[in-house]
């Protein structure tokens, strides 16, 4: 159990830490939000599955209702983080933000 | 076990300096609102795991419930604001990226 616990978080922090260095690390806003978008809501669910299962150790019907909300966040999170990602999107097309290009000698 | 939950938290802590680089130093408006919105979804976790740590955790789940709600409702509004004024360059940077 302990060992699940253990392997769930370490993902989630994992997975935090590959969308940090890409939002620092890209070169246009597309690009950063892509990194930002999908590694943050994979990490967040990770994190809070192990943490939900963690919650389970001993089974009482507080901690089961703990559960169950942190699953409610789970859920939430999975139909949100999506939903902000497109907006911010939608936000910067038709503000005109431009798309990176790679230029023949140019900076980056 | 509550040796991990802390090692977990500082990492993401550190983490979350990291994105704050992000939130300062971003070209866009836009990039902030992503680098902040990114720092609530920390925020969430973190909070469980305090939670965990102090062995409380039926109120810091709530907690945690409202802090992921509102850090959705205020990247929309954010992004939707800025989608109507239309203007995401600071004013100071606006010069600079006419000039590149």
């Amino acid at each position: 159990m302990d060992l699940i616990v253990t392997i769930l978080l370490s993902g989630g922090a994992f997975f935090f830490a590959i969308g940090t260095i890409g939002i620092l690390r890209f070169p246009d806003f597309y690009a950063r939000l892509h990194a930002a978008g999908k590694c943050d809501t994979l990490a967040a669910i990770l994190s809070l599955a192990g943490i939900a299962l963690y919650n389970l150790h001993d089974f009482t019907f507080g901690n089961i209702l703990v559960s169950c909300k942190v699953l409610a966040i789970i859920i939430f999170v999975f139909i949100a983080s999506p939903t902000a990602t497109h907006a911010i999107t939608k936000a910067a097309l038709l503000v005109g933000v431009k798309p990176w290009e790679k230029r023949k000698g140019g900076r980056a | 076990m509550s040796s991990v939950f802390l090692a977990i938290s500082s990492f993401i802590i550190l983490l979350m300096i990291m994105t704050l680089v992000r939130v300062i130093g971003g070209p866009t408006v836009l990039d902030r609102i992503v680098g902040v919105n990114m720092i609530g979804a920390k925020t969430t976790v973190i909070l469980l795991l305090i939670g965990l740590i102090y062995d409380d955790m039926s109120m810091f789940v709530d907690i945690a419930l409202a802090y992921a709600l509102l850090n959705f409702i205020a990247t929309l509004g954010a992004c939707k604001f800025f989608r109507r004024s239309n203007r995401v360059f600071m004013e100071d940077e606006v010069a600079a990226e006419e000039a590149s």
